[in-house]
């Protein structure tokens, strides 16, 4: 089994086990494990597209796909109540410091995903151009990368999905940001 | 109103037009001291051509070439393109900003992907690049060591 799997398997139940007591259960849970295990279940997009991804993630949003259906509910047209951006497309030199300061205003936990070819290396503008950010990371750190020209709506729900297990599986930022400090 | 009847016109004003009409359009091509009066004479004319729908430059290494396409909203088939052939290392020419408004901001682009000086411009300025930004990046032999990555 693969480690993709493994994960997979770890965190497609609630997390926690029942404890038989006369009459029923008890769940005996860790309250991270519950806290990351509600978090991942209600993530609210960002509402921000930079060019072509940017319709793809709207039909994503919409009735045919429709990405609610995995608790990416409402996209927020403000980053204070958004938890995840979606870079859908190009970052140019001067969209690279309104990326940074949206990302700065929005509230923790906060999750990144790189859309498509541009946000990843530049893409199709890797070579000879003046005006294109070579990778959305260099700006902000990424979660979860797709590749395409555009994705298929298919491999942004996989991603979406994917974000679902690491934020279930592991620790939040600050969670790592602690255990840095005690050691 | 045919092209023979626009290019009777344009000879009528800039008697060293040369044209071609290998393409969708007819194409006039004009010298860049002429353009101005040219252009006066063309939006005034009974082809009345109040519609600038493209204005545009190419490099072509040599020298640079500005490319206007004009239209009338009376008869939308009527569409001529008019090109003048700019010196690269000094390139200027007549605004036409005050014939066709449109015309002021496509004048700030070409300015500043150029480097055309457009003589007469109410605010020559950078349109979309930083007002910082050093060199003209359309043109060909543009380099950038920063941030442009060579195939």
């Amino acid at each position: 089994m693969g480690v993709r799997e493994e994960i997979i398997e770890k965190n497609k139940d609630f997390p926690g086990h029942i404890q038989p007591v006369p009459g029923g259960g008890i769940i005996v849970s860790k309250f991270n494990e519950i806290i990351n295990w509600a978090r991942a279940n209600s993530l609210w997009p960002l509402t921000f597209a930079t060019s072509c991804c940017g319709i793809e993630m709207m039909s994503v949003a919409s009735a045919k796909y429709d990405f609610s259906r995995f608790g990416f509910e409402v996209a927020r047209a403000t980053p204070r109540q958004a938890d995840v951006i979606i870079i859908a497309g190009t970052i140019v030199n001067k969209m690279a410091p309104v990326l940074k300061r949206l990302y700065d205003q929005m509230a923790d936990p906060k999750y990144v995903i790189a859309m498509g070819a541009c946000a990843i290396s530049g893409g199709p503008f890797f070579y000879n151009t003046y005006s294109v950010v070579k990778g959305a990371d260099h700006v902000i750190p990424v979660d979860v990368y797709i590749p395409g020209c555009p994705p298929r709506p298919e491999a942004l729900l996989h991603a979406l999905i994917a974000l679902q297990e690491k934020i279930k599986n592991g620790w939040t930022r600050e969670q790592i940001r602690e255990e840095n400090k005690k050691q | 109103m045919t092209n023979e009847d626009i290019k009777q016109y344009i000879s009528g004003i800039v008697p060293d037009t040369v044209y071609d009409e290998t393409g969708e359009w007819l194409n006039a091509n004009i010298p860049p001291q002429s353009w101005k009066q040219l252009a006066q004479a063309l939006r005034n004319s009974p082809f009345s051509f109040d519609y600038l729908f493209c204005l545009t430059c190419v490099d072509w290494k040599t020298h640079l070439t500005m490319v206007y396409h004009l239209s009338s909203t009376a008869n939308r088939q009527l569409t001529v393109v008019v090109k003048a052939k700019l010196d690269r290392n000094n390139p200027e020419i007549d605004t036409v900003s005050d014939i066709w408004r449109t015309a002021e901001f496509h004048e700030r682009e070409v300015f500043e992907m150029f480097g055309v000086q457009f003589k007469g411009h109410p605010d020559l300025r950078k349109l979309i690049l930083p007002d910082d930004f050093e060199g003209y990046p359309m043109r060909k032999d543009f380099e950038d060591p920063v941030n442009m990555i060579r195939l």
